[in-house]
């Protein structure tokens, strides 16, 4: 499908979303797609969560194109 | 021949790299799940000098994790209970105890004495607290954590345009998001593999050996035996968030800059007991020790959105559980329902009034 994104989750976003990784309907950008998680798992709306492209951190709003790999990193507090 | 002859014959470490590690100092803040395997191997590598920082005894829970105690050290203090064990075993290291949790008071300090910090403690303000404070006194640290199945590790604030964990995590989470070990379990071994990748990566800066985490933060699953490496960048934001001077960072609240509710002390809620303030108990019927005393309420946390009419006419409250978690969500559930009262949550629970 040439249209689609790939998601990796983490820690308790993982376990949100039941996965450790899906596909997605490319929604264009990060905040689109964190708009379109936060509809599909409502529980995430309440986590803190960092965002990485391609394995590099993202801060602001960024374009994702086609076929690119997102990672949602929650932070972790054990020790 | 001496101890650290497998190390020293490495090519790339030699007696270079074992100098450095003689004349370093580490100071570990920590000695749970993490701070037990850094240490075991600090100490095995030969590094010159290192402080141990906790103020939490052992109990019987943590012995699947906390490897360097035993059924015979329960109720003991974890700083002073693991610079013995190694005193026995090794001669040739300085070690300094320090059987007290890291607060803004004392930081600066504590880390002002030693060349790297490791973090291996266990709650998001305390790892913000540390963040900072190595920021401001620019001294690299080790950083990791867990939650479940999982590990995060990376090294902060080294040499120059160096991230730290604000970087990583600009918000500050609410431990209350994430629930800790002792609710969501652990398997011992995987604090074991992040401890010991952050005694790696410590060892690597001290003795000047490959390519430490700088600016890159590893995710370890430990059910898929999978690593996941993301780049950091510097955040213009997150910097400006970091106190700028002591004065300002021994200001700072980190607990209530995480979890938006203000937490005491067992002795500072005593002191503020009085007929107006609801004290509240939400821990679940029959967890133990019960607490007996006079305007004690119960209202166990699965039943608070129900009772919110008995907290109605109190001004100020002050809640408390096992292990001070839970009364954080309970604070935060009637703050939502209340934004005018003063909410408390005492610090510990239950485990730190047995304790103190």
């Amino acid at each position: 499908m040439p249209h689609t994104i790939h998601i990796k989750a983490f820690g308790m976003v993982a376990e949100t979303i039941g996965s450790d990784s899906l596909e997605m309907e490319n929604p264009g950008s990060s905040e689109a797609l964190k708009q379109q998680l936060f509809k599909q798992f409502p529980g995430l709306k309440s986590m803190k969560f960092s965002l990485a492209l391609d394995k590099k951190m993202i801060q602001s709003d960024t374009d994702i194109s086609q076929g690119k790999e997102i990672a949602l990193l929650p932070p972790f507090s054990g020790g | 021949m001496d101890r650290f002859e497998r190390q020293v014959i490495l090519p790339g470490f030699g007696p270079e790299g074992q100098a450095r590690l003689r004349s370093a100092s580490v100071l570990v803040i920590g000695a749970g799940g993490l701070g037990c395997p850094i240490l075991l191997y600090l100490a095995a590598a030969g590094v010159g000098k290192i402080g141990i920082v906790d103020g939490d005894s052992v109990a019987k829970s943590n012995l699947n994790r906390q490897v360097l105690y035993g059924e015979k050290d329960l109720g003991k203090n974890k700083a002073e209970t693991a610079a013995r064990h190694f005193q026995e075993k090794y001669k040739d290291i300085k070690w300094e105890i320090f059987p007290e949790f890291i607060t803004v008071e004392n930081a600066q300090e504590l880390i002002s004495g030693f060349d790297l910090i490791i973090d291996g403690t266990d709650n998001f303000p305390t790892r913000y607290l540390v963040n900072d404070a190595c920021v401001l006194q620019d001294k690299p640290l080790v950083f990791g954590a867990i939650y479940q199945h999982e590990g995060q590790v990376s090294v902060f604030n080294l040499g120059e345009n160096a991230c730290n964990y604000r970087d990583l995590y600009p918000q500050m989470p609410a431990a209350s998001e994430i629930p800790n070990c002792s609710e969501t379990g652990v398997l011992g071994v995987l604090p074991g593999i992040i401890g010991n990748l952050m005694a790696l990566e410590a060892i690597k800066v001290l003795s000047v050996l490959g390519k430490p985490l700088k600016n890159r933060v590893l995710f370890f699953n430990s059910l898929t035996s999978q690593t996941y490496e993301v780049e950091i960048a510097r955040n213009s934001n997150s910097q400006q968030s970091i106190p700028d001077t002591w004065q300002a960072f021994e200001a700072m609240d980190y607990e209530l800059a995480c979890e938006g509710i203000k937490q005491l002390t067992w002795d500072e809620a005593m002191r503020k007991m009085n007929r107006d303030v609801a004290f509240v108990d939400v821990r679940e019927p029959g967890e133990m020790p019960p607490l007996e005393c006079t305007g004690l309420m119960k209202i166990p946390l699965s039943t608070l959105s129900a009772q919110l009419d008995r907290l109605e006419d109190s001004e100020e409250i002050l809640f408390f559980c096992q292990s001070g978690i839970r009364s954080q969500k309970a604070a935060q559930q009637l703050q939502q329902a209340f934004p005018d009262k003063k909410i408390f949550s005492i610090r510990g629970g239950i485990n730190a009034l047995k304790t103190s």
